[in-house]
């Protein structure tokens, strides 16, 4: 943990505390003729600064999840109606909008929030930096009796046998708590010494260095890298994405939409899974991808393809007139099953038979109410259904509703229709990134997970034991101290001090 | 047997817990005192077996692993999942203060809200995941938050006890603060009760409930007089809140909790809770959202809140150790990063619209 200026000063520096006090007072002599570099410097390394920033940054992003962002000016002045009312709406609209609220984390004040967040971190973790440093740097060593004598923790024990005997003894209980020796004779005794989780201290400045690096590599994303989308309809390609305000990216090849599913649960209108089959054209020929010229991707695992990444985010339903019934038909008197592809309103022949089939009529999701009537609920494939009207010879034999996602509905009097697909129908709609700085980010996350590892669930410890010759035994005087977690300590200082009188 | 037996075994063994606590309180019996902890841990066990059982049906249906089997989709399995992480914050916290005052608190709240989950009738039926969810980072990202919220409400509840005792004057800010933080807070969890008992059957997704229902029974009910009352109501309650909110000092007393270690507790719950939350919360939601929708960050808000959260506790964390703040106004922050959460949990799902939205909170 970061340690408090105040209490930490005899703990951190021990030893150069004096030699501190005394630099303090030429720095503060200087503040007075301090130039514009020093002045620009304590401004960003000041705490009040980060408290603005965090609070600036807070309050405006709560606006921001308020406004709807990019929206239509419409839903936002009907919210805002609910705050200022109907006659006010248009005007506080017209003031955000100019402020940049409706699409608030791109506007320029906003990045230059977080810019200023970023220089913030940066200024205050140096400034302080130097200080943990000179900790970092030097390994623990052994103390003058006053100093021991102002360590927070402090235990005397009294020790059979002459120090040198004593001497294992206490490099065996230090070992016990994980901690190695290190040994100093003095007059009239030794000083053993030993400390844990010195680089530990640094955790707040890897912490803080990994946020900066996630911050550059967003800015790098933005800079080299593109975020658009690509709705494609089966069966078609595109060499071009398009960005939110509508701008052409040339992808460098073509993609096509091979197929699209959705698949429900059973009963449930929650989708399953939804799937989309691509292709990756080079100059109109198909190139294959872990050997494959077909990648079935869904919504947690997407295509990668020349840094280009394609994920499944969404899908809709646009029905054409050539848009094709995929419909498989079995005979009933045992003929094999025949696979057949329509368009609306064209026929089909039951093999065998005279009988034929015309696709009349179609809802992408058919459902009944309470009185019987067929409804269609969605206009998603849902539950898509063909009305098929069977005749024989001009004559209506009888007519059926074919259900894709209840096989109870296939069968006919005379065999049996399945109803697969309607292709070309439904469209995928694709995520299309490519993003240079992402393993930044990542590498920034890792980082930061050590960090904040290091910052709050180590500490360093030290301790310092000094033995002394005393009639028939010797003494041990224990001096410990720790920057955080001081009841764990305590606890191991306990066990250390009762080792050693057993 | 199945899990719903064993939350039921785990609910009263709460319960029970909580009159030996007092128990231990007033007789300052040792024997009370371990018969009172291994209540509790008996009450631990089944539910955690509970939770396990509820994953291997979860596990049956979904028929997609392990990673993905994990119970917490929807509002009853979330909150079930809460009392367990508080029930785990308490048993750590008794182990390592040597201290019981806190079960008498802690195990009613536990024990209440599994009986109330009960009753209320929510939702306890398995739903299937939707595809954005299919994934093995549902585990860790879910998983994790919960236990941040679980430790941030830990450091709630000993921030707000904290200010309780050490304010005396009603008129100070601190004092009006808690005092009217915590009525409000009593009357939006009497009003969600409220909520769950007239519409249980109604209900059907915890998604439809919080859209349609939360708040319908009281304050956003269709006829404005009901609305209205209920607004008074709740202004009432805070004044009697604020009235006899000394009386809450008079009991945290009696049961021999000290300033300091509600405050050392309150910095604890926070110092395990942020790393969690910071990892499993926004680093793991983001990869998460990096795999399943392309960006690791979109500004929804939901991660936008969960940001504030997070300025709110990296706040309290500096201002502790660099500006040595203490007492009050440290305590005031904590209770306003737990403010935070709620909204991030609760909030952004019941008044704003954003890719998380199927959260259920």
């Amino acid at each position: 943990m970061i340690c408090r200026i105040s209490s930490c000063l005899p703990g951190v520096l021990l030893g150069q505390a004096a030699n501190k006090n005394v630099k303090e007072h030429i720095v503060s002599n200087k503040k007075e003729n301090q130039n514009i570099v020093d002045r620009i410097w304590n401004f960003f390394s000041s705490v009040t600064l980060a408290v603005i920033v965090f609070s600036l940054i807070s309050v405006t992003s709560i606006v921001g999840t308020i406004v709807e962002q990019q929206a239509e000016p419409e839903r936002n002045i009907k919210l805002l109606a609910k705050f200022f009312g109907e006659s006010l709406a248009p005007t506080a609209y017209r003031i955000f909008d100019t402020l940049g609220f409706t699409n608030m984390y791109r506007s320029w004040w906003f990045i230059t929030l977080l810019f200023v967040f970023a220089a913030n971190l940066i200024i205050c973790s140096l400034d302080r930096l130097p200080k943990i440093w000179k900790v970092v740097k030097e390994p623990i060593k052994p103390l003058s009796p006053e100093l021991l004598n102002s360590m927070p923790l402090k235990r005397e024990i009294a020790l059979k046998g002459r120090p040198d005997n004593a001497r294992s003894a206490v490099e065996a209980a230090l070992k016990r708590i994980g901690f190695k020796a290190n040994i100093r004779s003095e007059d009239g005794g030794l000083q053993i010494y030993a400390e844990k989780g010195r680089y530990s201290r640094l955790g707040v400045y890897v912490t803080h260095f990994s946020i900066i690096l996630i911050l550059i590599g967003a800015v790098v994303g933005i800079f080299f890298g593109f975020n658009a989308s690509l709705n494609l309809l089966e069966g078609t390609s595109s060499p071009v994405a398009y960005t939110r305000n509508g701008k052409e990216v040339p992808l460098g090849f073509d993609l096509r939409c091979n197929d699209f599913e959705v698949s429900f649960y059973e009963n449930s209108d929650t989708p399953k899974s939804f799937k989309s089959w691509l292709t990756i054209l080079e100059n109109g020929r198909p190139v294959k991808i872990n050997g494959k010229e077909v990648t079935e991707i869904d919504v947690n695992s997407p295509l990668k393809y020349k840094g280009i990444m394609f994920y499944q985010s969404s899908y809709g339903f646009s029905p054409s007139k050539d848009s094709l019934f995929k419909i498989s038909v079995t005979p009933g008197s045992g003929g094999k099953k025949e696979e057949i592809a329509l368009r609306f309103g064209e026929s089909f022949n039951i093999p065998g038979t005279n009988i034929t089939g015309k696709i009349a009529d179609f809802s992408p999701a058919l459902s009944m109410d309470e009185l019987g009537r067929l409804f269609t609920y969605a206009q998603t494939m849902n539950n898509p259904a063909v009305f098929i009207e069977f005749t024989e010879g001009g004559k209506l034999k009888y007519r059926q509703w074919i259900l894709k996602r209840y096989p109870q509905t296939w069968s006919i009097p005379d065999g049996t229709v399945e109803f697969k697909d309607l292709w070309g129908a439904q469209y995928t709609g694709l995520q299309v990134r490519r993003d240079p700085g992402v393993w930044i980010v990542y590498l920034g996350c890792i980082i930061m997970a050590a960090g904040l590892y290091a910052a709050f669930f180590m500490s360093h410890a030290r301790i310092w034991i000094t033995l002394k010759e005393e009639k028939g035994g010797a003494k041990a005087i224990i001096a410990a101290s720790t920057n955080k977690n001081k009841i764990a300590f305590e606890q191991k200082i306990e066990k250390l001090a009762g080792g050693l009188n057993g | 047997m199945d899990s719903s037996h064993f939350f039921g075994i785990s609910g009263i063994a709460y319960i029970l817990a909580m009159v030996a606590y007092i128990a231990y309180l007033a007789f300052k019996n040792s024997t009370v005192g371990v018969i009172a902890t291994t209540i509790t841990a008996i009450g631990f066990v089944s539910q955690t077996i509970a939770f396990i059982m509820r994953g291997a049906e979860f596990y049956d249906l979904g028929q997609m692993g392990i990673m993905r089997a994990i119970p917490l989709t929807n509002l009853y399995e979330s909150l079930v999942f809460f009392v367990w992480c508080l029930i785990l914050g308490y048993l750590v916290i008794e182990w390592k203060y040597k201290n019981r005052s806190f079960g008498a608190f802690i195990t009613p709240i536990a024990g209440m809200a599994l009986a109330f989950i009960d009753i209320s009738g929510m939702d306890k039926n398995i739903h299937p995941l939707i595809p954005a969810l299919q994934s093995n980072w549902l585990l860790v990202h879910v998983v994790l938050s919960f236990i941040a919220y679980a430790t941030f409400a830990i450091s709630f509840a000993t921030g707000i006890m904290y200010l309780a005792i050490t304010t005396e004057n009603k008129k100070s800010g601190a004092y009006i603060f808690w005092t009217v933080t915590f009525g409000i807070f009593a009357a939006v969890l009497v009003a969600m009760g409220i909520d769950f008992l007239a519409f249980k059957i109604a209900a059907r997704s915890p998604e439809a409930f919080i859209k349609s229902y939360l708040f319908k029974a009281t304050f956003r009910n269709d006829s404005g007089i009901i609305a209205f009352l209920s607004y008074c109501g709740a202004a009432a309650f805070v004044f009697l809140v604020w009235r006899y909110g000394l009386a809450l000092k008079k009991l945290i007393e009696s049961f021999s909790i000290s300033k300091d270690i509600l405050d050392d507790l309150t910095y604890k719950s926070i110092a395990v809770g942020f790393p969690i939350y910071t990892l499993g919360g926004l680093i793991f939601g983001a990869i998460w959202a990096d795999q399943a929708w392309g960006k690791y960050w979109s500004w929804d808000p939901k991660e936008t809140w969960s940001l504030i959260t997070w300025f709110v506790y990296a706040f309290y964390i500096h201002a502790r150790f660099l500006r040595g703040w203490r007492g009050n106004k440290i305590a005031i922050v904590a209770v306003v990063g737990f403010i935070s959460t709620i909204f991030t949990y609760l909030g952004v799902n019941l008044l704003l619209s954003g890719l998380h939205s199927y959260g259920g909170g």
